[in-house]
């Protein structure tokens, strides 16, 4: 089961309202590639892995992507907490202000809700970390799509964090995929 | 005690602290709640102590030791039986 820890894992201080680039933010906090895609894609697919090292990695890096979805979710709400109806009409949150409020809703920056259809669970662990190692390489690059949005550094700097955290999962899924690899050899010259 | 008496003991604690902990966020004033709470999670600290000096790490990222090497990976998880 899981516990909840009362802090953040990165700080998140943002100084000065920008209702257009939290919009852009929910393409990490909801959408696609997003960090709620990656921890319910990990937490579901650690229960079929076959190793203890990848039951373990996929249980820790998908508790870590819950930490990131918080990370995002701080950030929206920092970003428009003090926000006018106006300034979110004319950020493009007009909709989103009529139907929601300043709800920090799970959805992409166009407004799509996050679904279960963005993820893949299989039993297959090398389709399994395959995916996952994409997933990393898609989210860093969002990370840097982001960071060239705006010049706001209390922003840049929870998102340059995010980004390399991404680059260290992708590490790891790789290790754990050679690791899985050998299993399979293995287990293959032993007929 | 055996490991899973010892779990089984540490889910009933571990369960009524959560169940007492929403009670208590609804009514942060309640002088017996607190009394429990605070009662319960000395409790919760013992067991879980004397858990992890037994049979290794419940909690991840460096929140109990991993003395045996990193047996935190070890099998089994709670979902396999």
């Amino acid at each position: 089961m899981w516990i909840y820890q009362k802090q953040l894992q990165y700080p998140v201080n943002i100084q000065r309202g920008d209702v257009g680039m939290a919009k852009f933010l929910f393409a990490q906090y909801g959408g696609p590639d997003s960090e709620l895609s990656a921890s319910q894609q990990y937490l579901a697919q650690r229960f079929t892995m076959p190793t203890p090292e990848t039951k373990a990695l996929l249980n820790d890096i998908g508790t870590e992507e819950m930490a990131h979805w918080e990370i995002l979710g701080a950030m929206i709400y920092q970003l428009t907490k003090n926000a006018t109806p106006d300034e979110m009409k004319a950020a493009g949150l007009g909709d989103y202000y009529a139907t929601r409020g300043k709800g920090v809703f799970q959805q992409s920056p166009s407004g799509e809700p996050w679904t279960s259809a963005y993820i893949q669970v299989l039993n297959d662990p090398i389709a399994n970390l395959s995916n996952d190692m994409a997933a990393e390489q898609k989210a860093r690059a969002a990370y840097e799509r982001l960071m060239s949005l705006t010049n706001d550094a209390s922003i840049i700097a929870p998102l340059a964090f995010l980004r390399a955290r991404e680059v260290v999962h992708f590490q790891r899924f790789g290790e754990a995929l050679m690791d899985i690899q050998n299993v399979c050899v293995k287990n293959y010259a032993k007929g | 005690m055996t490991q899973q008496e010892l779990l089984n003991q540490l889910q009933q604690i571990a369960f009524y602290l959560v169940d007492l902990n929403l009670y208590m966020d609804t009514h942060p004033d309640c002088p017996q709640g607190l009394a429990l709470y605070n009662t319960y999670a000395t409790k919760l600290r013992e067991l879980r102590m004397q858990y992890e000096q037994a049979y290794g790490p419940l909690l991840n990222f460096g929140n109990m030791l991993a003395k045996n090497g990193f047996d935190w990976i070890n099998s089994p998880w709670p979902w396999e039986n």
